[in-house]
């Protein structure tokens, strides 16, 4: 951790919906950091919460009723405790965001310009001409060719790429310090999905914003997040540098992750571990540790015990919420990277099989 | 799109001619009396009956009437003339139309603004009390007949019978010609009843399409770019939200134009709609016809307009 104040801290972030079947706890206290002009990838499957706790960053879940606790300190001012006017000039301003779906996240009765138009006077009081002129060279800034004239398009005429690029333009319209990214490569074409990361790559060493990507995919994250937080169940289970949770992750919800992406370069006898079972209900989440239920190491305690995002011994950037000890957790992850499944590589440590 | 257009005019010429051909069969086929003993009145002899037949064409065959008729219509624009008063049928439309024109168009705006008001702040607030007791008086309006509601109205409000009066009543219409002020007057409650059922319906409509609007992701990025509420819902949602309502409007101006003889005989006011009604009574098959016809039109415009107008309002749609 560095010395210096960080862009945005998120401390003990909760986020609950009250719903006819109960309180749904989308979010279970989380904490997070990111530094300037820093990439933190934010990683988890459908029903992690991570994208309810982007949205809740500027505000977004206000709307829909959500009750929020705890602290998301931006520069210093804490977000949760602003007004909605007061989130309203940072929104946009300060932190942009850019999400999954680009065809459903443009306006579809408007052009691309006048949106982008919008953005611009939303926070800066300048002419529309000026506005367009601005708008014209966003779009050049993230590469869709002859600006001057794709302006005046309305989002059905873009690629999805494009589209993309366009929604891109849109969030950095007034120059933000923090770029918020929601599954920004889902919907596009694998070769799209390149483009757009290596697009936010140089955005972000000519703008110098910091950037939360939110993925499902560790692949998306590998080449462009500096640090990676792992969720599940609406909590953190892992957070560390992205070298750190590649080379030696500690997590078993991470080491299903990293093993169920098929990789080219392994044999090809080499088989898919998947994560067995669904995401848990986030309304009556599963007692003890919340992966307990899906985790192929899990011993009888685990079900009571609810574990606690810890340090890692030896690795002070590295915290795991895991209630096997450090030492069997390396000694796991060893042999499942040597390619034995998780039966072996328990049989190989002696860990009893003991699922609850 | 000019292909389209045109294309879309030259059948709503048939669509009239069609209208034109089942009316005249309609008339014949079920005679509520015989235009020529009506206007002959108390000279009843089967001689001057006959003479009057054959001077109204009505001696000829059906096939022959209508030919004339629809030669006169497109070659003369001649609509013919009244069996009753033998005015023009054309000159009775045009000295009719600035009544019903008022009446509609007057109204239209009235339901247009009330109903989308009311459904913007039911969809804002969407299970409050406001937004039931909207509702519930919208299911209200739309359930009651208009000329019981004029009549209710008339009663309660009319300046000669009214419980409170403070509006002018029925037969008070002046043009908008001769007194601006008193016309406004006349037509404030007969306004309120033409507009009351469609303001309902628009407003449920309004609430139920902005609710959903008010979900999709674009809503959500217009709120992330940190503008404000007022401009997100607006601009954004009510731009989409509002598209139903413009499909509906040309055809329920086109519709109440050639309809309003409820509201129109309730109030007496001399537009369309009282003519025919008046015509019907009296047998007067031409007025009967040209004001079908003027109705027909009124819809067949009206469509074509929506049509064009939805393709002007969404980007997405092209005709070809």
């Amino acid at each position: 951790m560095s010395a210096q104040e960080p862009l945005l801290r998120v401390e003990d972030l909760r986020v609950e919906f009250s719903t006819e079947d109960g309180i749904v706890h989308a979010v279970d206290g989380i904490s997070y950091e990111v530094q300037r002009g820093r990439t933190l990838g934010i990683v988890g499957e459908s029903g992690s919460g991570k994208t309810v706790a982007s949205l809740t960053t500027l505000g977004l879940t206000r709307t829909q009723g959500a009750r929020v606790s705890g602290q998301i300190l931006f520069e210093g001012r804490d977000l949760v405790a602003l007004s909605d006017a007061e989130l309203r000039a940072i929104r946009g301003n300060d932190i942009a965001m850019v999400f999954q779906d680009p065809l459903s996240s443009l306006h579809p009765f408007f052009k691309v310009g006048v949106q982008l138009i919008e953005a611009v006077r939303a926070h800066q009081d300048v002419s529309k001409q000026l506005a367009r002129a601005r708008a014209i060279e966003l779009l050049g800034l993230v590469g869709i060719p002859d600006p001057s004239r794709r302006v005046d398009d309305y989002p059905h005429e873009f690629s999805g790429g494009m589209r993309q690029r366009a929604m891109i333009a849109m969030a950095l319209a007034n120059e933000p310090k923090l770029l918020i990214a929601d599954e920004p490569t889902t919907a596009l074409d694998v070769t799209v999905q390149a483009q757009i990361l290596e697009l936010m790559e140089q955005l972000q060493r000519e703008l110098g914003m910091a950037i939360v990507i939110i993925t499902h995919d560790l692949g998306v994250v590998a080449g462009l997040a500096d640090d990676i937080a792992v969720m599940y169940a609406g909590r953190i289970v892992e957070t560390t540098s992205a070298e750190l949770l590649f080379s030696k992750p500690q997590h078993p919800y991470t080491w299903g992750l990293l093993k169920s992406i098929p990789r080219l370069e392994g044999s090809r006898d080499e088989a898919l571990v998947p994560i067995s079972g669904a995401p848990p209900s986030l309304i009556n989440p599963p007692s003890g540790c919340h992966f307990h239920p899906r985790c192929p190491y899990a011993q009888p305690d685990h079900a009571r015990i609810d574990p606690r995002l810890e340090p890692v011994p030896d690795e002070p950037d590295h915290h795991v919420a895991c209630l096997l000890e450090a030492d069997v957790r390396r000694r796991i992850w060893g042999e499942l990277r040597a390619g034995r499944t998780p039966e072996e590589a328990m049989a190989v440590v002696g860990l009893p099989e003991a699922r609850p | 799109m000019s292909r389209y257009i045109i294309r879309r005019l030259l059948w709503g010429v048939v669509l009239l001619i069609i209208v034109l051909a089942l009316l005249f069969v309609m008339f014949r086929v079920l005679p509520t009396a015989d235009p020529a003993k009506l206007r002959a009145g108390r000279l009843q002899s089967p001689k001057i009956i006959a003479e009057i037949r054959h001077n109204l064409g009505l001696d000829k065959s059906l096939l022959a009437q209508f030919w004339v008729y629809v030669k006169n219509l497109f070659l003369h624009f001649d609509l013919g003339y009244s069996y009753y008063s033998n005015a023009p049928v054309k000159e009775l439309i045009f000295n009719r139309l600035p009544a019903t024109l008022s009446l509609v168009l007057g109204g239209a705006i009235v339901w247009v603004v009330t109903g989308v008001g009311v459904g913007i702040v039911s969809a804002r607030r969407a299970g409050s009390r406001l937004d039931r007791a909207s509702m519930g008086t919208a299911l209200v309006l739309v359930s009651a007949p208009e000329y019981w509601l004029g009549l209710i109205a008339l009663y309660v409000f009319a300046s000669d019978i009214g419980q409170v009066r403070i509006f002018p009543g029925a037969g008070s219409y002046i043009g908008l010609a001769s007194d601006p002020v008193k016309w406004f007057e006349s037509l404030i409650l007969p306004w309120l009843v033409v507009a009351s059922g469609t303001a309902a319906i628009y407003a449920r409509l309004i609430r139920g399409s902005l609710i959903e609007t008010m979900g999709e992701d674009y809503i959500r990025t217009a709120r992330a770019k940190g503008l404000s509420e007022r401009r997100v819902v607006l601009r954004h949602g009510l731009r989409s939200a509002i598209n139903p309502i413009v499909t509906v409007l040309g055809l329920d101006i086109g519709v109440l134009l050639g309809s309003s003889v409820l509201v129109e005989t309730v109030f007496n006011i001399p537009g369309i709609g009282r003519l025919n009604y008046v015509a019907i009574t009296h047998a007067d098959f031409p007025i009967v016809q040209g004001t079908v016809l003027v109705a027909a039109l009124f819809i067949i415009v009206a469509n074509i307009i929506v049509d064009i107008a939805y393709a002007f309002r969404d980007p997405r749609v092209r005709y070809s």
